[in-house]
């Protein structure tokens, strides 16, 4: 066969690229129609029953309290067969609605979750840029050099291995109680309401900064083990050696290596990303931080059905869709994937 | 050097710039608000953020229990006028937030709400009160055709009065499934602003009760907020961040000599007692239907232990009956009945009835076999987390061990324990849910006995236990129908249901827990306490009737 025609080689890129998604896309809808229905059955497999807690919460006549138990569970349809639950479930889903939260009760669980959302994406994504690039680059600058990696491997895999609730509490209490310079809990002062101002601003991120700081560090080990592993091992390669024979420079001959060393490192972000999502909501529980993953533990502890499914719903379409884009960052900085789809290699 | 300079200005300027609102003019209430603010609906009041009633709206009555003594709010009387017939007189000038009279017509159309919806939670007095007539404009008669008069005076200052042309023409599910996020009722604050880990309510100037009753709301706002964690509560008290605090602190003693933390008592038990805490037990599963086993295990817990233990003397051990020290309720106190049948700490006596029923150590494991030579294992349960009840329930089981009866603690997760406590499938739980401080001593009694948990799957208003009593039932409904005008009925019938329960013991009272009250006198002075007893120093919900408000009208900014 022949491929050399410039024309044909367009052709087949594109069909192979839409093959590539359109695959990549029905892993995802399928992956997220299961993924969904699991948190839709797991609460509802705990003992007890929500209404429960809202009685339990307030002290009432007898009377009422039967008031309040009869009306509250068929306003959440909690009478009706699981399976009629399961298929209203998706009916309002697709109508956009994720239900009322009875912890929160009468929030739509959407605004709930809304209203917490930016708290978490802005812990998170920062988090994660941050810890990949300074890891990368700092696991890139030990690698091979004696003293500097005798010291910073150990701490790299202390961090790494440090459960992320751990490290923040760890992180919380050096610096909240013992040197008393940053706040241990919240999102924003007492004393503020939040608006868009210096003054919150300013004060956001002074609450931000331990949370934040506890997420990267933990994070960083692992990119920075898995980087200086990875620059070892291409700096015995072949090319590397071959260059060298050439006389490149040792940075030239890093940075070639570094290229090369990043792509099993963007697997291994997608891979981390569910890691990374839960490591957050852990330690929104620790910092006491307003964002989905203390919704989340709230809407647990008091068995709120909706809640729970809005913020896991939340969460698995967070994750697919960071994943899907790092497959397709995958093709961008690796040619060599889009040319083996096109048999070029 | 130069990041080093942008974090230290940074840190410069957040010390400058944050600062709230005014410091003298604002007190900071903690213990109350366990969840994000999400709404002020006084007909969910289950869920709503503590003070929309009391603050924002306002019942007819307060009651106090420091003097066991309802007081008129916004009514100016209210009496008994025929036994069927309660005559409510209303005061003058009572206006709402936005401006508008208060008028009798917005008490009628708020009880008619229960008529009209029966998911409204007070619908089910319609089935005991026949109508209400307007007498003059300022006078109505609830005219009852079975008047329970002990459960009405409950409600008279739980029921919230709504502005009519507010709620006038909602729907059923408008009413019980909206957030009412500007609420507007008539009461002496309004909400201001809330977030997700405060509300703050806003004096309202206008109030009608500072003309008419001569009372001045002290603070301009009042934030109440959710504080995450009993420690973060702690050191927030000690810095005076905190000023009124309702929340279960350790440490009381030394928080108040070194801090100056204000505290109902100066001496132990420091608190107010709120609610009777104690075991049920499920008294249709063998061994434990077995009453002299019941009363062996009376004899055999140890309540000072608990309270030395778990408490730190913040709570003081209950009578045997259960009754709480609130005069309100110690005025029918059954002193005979109690030293005839009562029980107290006696490990040798409850071994010895435990003997005598033929519940004895046979195969030699440590715990007695039933009378039948069958080994039985019971167990006791508290939600997981829980931790002074969780040292409670541990000091409980070694108690019951220690005389023979095999008593193991559990913890499940508070779903699982609710589920337990409702359904009744549990051996023995420790509960004070509905055995709190109410305006009537029914509730107290109505919480053991009541009656209908017995034939129920889900039960939430007590008698966990199940017990059946047909004679229980006949005298609730005889005190439930008694006016507390008939002092010498009213306890001849708490005699009665006093003997059953030590007769019986489906429940074992054990202490009272404490209506938490930690105050910080570094903004605010003259608290209440027990030389200054002005005002029921609580502020959770439900129990800014209990004359909680009267503290904001009373405490001096320094």
């Amino acid at each position: 066969m022949n491929f050399s025609r410039p024309k044909g080689r367009d052709c087949s890129e594109v069909i192979f690229l839409r093959k590539y998604l359109l695959k990549k896309i029905l892993i995802y809808v399928l992956t997220f129609f299961f993924a969904a229905t699991i948190n839709w059955a797991i609460p509802r497999f705990m003992p007890g029953n929500p209404i429960h807690f809202l009685i339990a919460r307030f002290a009432t006549l007898p009377e009422s309290a039967k008031v309040l138990q009869s009306y509250f569970t068929q306003a959440f349809g909690l009478d009706r067969p699981l399976m009629e639950q399961y298929v209203n479930f998706w009916r309002a889903f697709f109508k956009g609605d994720l239900g009322i939260s009875i912890y929160l009760y009468p929030q739509p669980v959407l605004k709930v979750i809304l209203r917490s959302l930016p708290y978490t994406v802005l812990l998170l994504l920062p988090a994660i840029i941050v810890s990949f690039v300074i890891g990368n680059r700092f696991g890139a600058f030990v690698a091979r050099k004696k003293y500097l990696d005798n010291i910073a491997l150990p701490i790299f895999y202390t961090l790494t291995a440090a459960p992320y609730f751990w490290f923040g509490i760890l992180l919380a209490w050096l610096f909240g109680v013992v040197l008393k310079v940053f706040p241990i809990a919240g999102a924003y002062s007492f004393a503020m309401t939040p608006s868009f101002s210096w003054r919150f601003v300013s004060n956001y991120l002074y609450h931000w900064i331990l949370p934040f700081s506890s997420l990267v560090l933990v994070m960083l080990g692992g990119w920075a083990i898995g980087m200086r592993n990875m620059i070892i091992y291409e700096l015995e390669a072949n090319y590397s050696r071959y260059m060298e024979a050439l006389g490149s420079s040792q940075s030239l001959i890093r940075r070639y290596a570094y290229r090369n060393a990043i792509l099993p490192q963007v697997t291994g972000l997608a891979i981390q990303l569910g890691t990374a999502v839960a490591g957050t909501l852990t330690t929104e529980i620790v910092f006491s931080y307003p964002g989905i993953g203390y919704i989340l533990m709230q809407g647990i502890l008091n068995q709120d059905y909706f809640l729970i499914q809005g913020c896991f719903l939340f969460i698995i379409v967070g994750v697919l869709i960071a994943n899907f884009i790092v497959d397709i960052l995958y093709l961008i900085i690796d040619p060599r994937i889009r040319k083996s789809y096109t048999g070029e290699i | 050097m130069k990041k080093w300079f942008v974090v230290v200005f940074a840190l410069v300027a957040i010390a400058i710039f944050a600062q709230g609102f005014e410091r003298n003019q604002t007190v900071y209430i903690g213990g109350s608000l366990w969840s994000p603010p999400s709404n002020w609906n006084p007909f969910t009041s289950w869920n709503a953020v503590a003070g929309t009633i009391g603050l924002v709206y306002e019942t007819l009555f307060l009651y106090d229990p420091l003097v066991g003594q309802f007081e008129p709010w916004l009514a100016e009387s209210g009496e008994w006028v025929k036994p069927d017939t309660f005559r409510v007189k209303l005061r003058n000038n009572l206006t709402w937030q936005d401006g508008k009279q208060l008028t009798i017509d917005d008490i009628i159309f708020t009880f008619e709400l229960g008529k009209k919806f029966s998911g409204i939670n007070y619908s089910p007095i319609w089935n005991w009160l026949s109508r209400i007539e307007k007498v003059d404009s300022r006078t109505i008669d609830f005219i009852f055709s079975d008047p329970r008069y002990q459960e009405w005076g409950q409600q008279l200052i739980s029921i919230a009065i709504v502005p009519k042309h507010i709620w006038e023409g909602k729907s059923e599910a408008d009413i019980l499934q909206g957030a009412n996020e500007k609420p507007v009722g008539s009461g002496s604050y309004y909400v201001e602003s809330w977030a997700d880990d405060r509300n703050v309510f806003r004096k309202n100037a206008n109030w009608w009760g500072i003309k008419e009753l001569g009372l001045n709301p002290k603070p301009e706002r009042v934030v109440v907020l959710r504080v995450l964690s009993n420690n973060v509560a702690v050191g927030m008290l000690m810095k005076g961040e905190l000023d009124w605090s309702n929340f279960f602190l350790p440490g009381i003693p030394i928080l108040q000599k070194s801090y100056g933390i204000h505290t109902w008592f100066k001496e132990p038990p420091y608190m107010l007692p709120a609610n009777t805490t104690g075991i049920f037990l499920n008294v249709r599963k063998y061994p434990l239907s077995v009453v002299e086993l019941r009363r062996a295990m009376a004899y055999a817990i140890d309540p000072n232990k608990i309270v030395d233990r778990a408490f730190e003397k913040m709570v003081t051990a209950s009578n045997a009956a259960g009754i709480m020290p609130v005069p309100g309720w110690m005025k029918y106190y059954p002193d005979e009945t109690v030293q005839k049948y009562g029980f107290k700490y006696d490990p040798e006596k409850a071994k010895a009835i435990l003997d005598e029923i033929g519940f004895k150590d046979i195969n030699k494991d440590g715990f007695r076999e039933d009378a039948q030579g069958r080994p039985f294992k019971l167990t006791i349960e508290c939600p997981y987390g829980w931790t002074d009840w969780m040292v409670s329930i541990q000091s409980i089981a070694e108690d019951l061990r220690k005389v023979g009866l095999n008593v193991e603690p559990i913890y499940p997760d508070a779903s699982k324990y609710n589920d337990d406590l409702y359904g009744g499938k549990f051996d023995i739980i420790l509960n004070n849910y509905v055995t709190g401080v109410s305006s009537t001593i029914w509730s107290y009694f109505n919480a053991v006995f009541y009656p209908d948990a017995v034939n129920a799957d889900y039960s939430y208003s007590g008698n966990f236990g199940k017990y059946h009593n047909p004679e229980v039932a006949t005298l609730l409904d005889e005190l439930n129908r008694t006016s507390s005008n008939d002092q010498a009925k009213m306890k001849e019938l708490v005699a009665q249901l006093s003997e059953i329960l030590l007769k019986d013991l489906p429940f074992i009272p054990l202490w009272y827990n404490g209506a938490w009250f930690q105050a910080s006198s570094d903004v605010w002075s003259n608290w209440p306490d027990t030389s200054n007893p002005y005002a029921w120093p609580i502020g959770w919900a439900g129990h800014w009737q209990l004359g909680g408000i009267k503290v904001l009208f009373n405490i001096e900014a320094k």
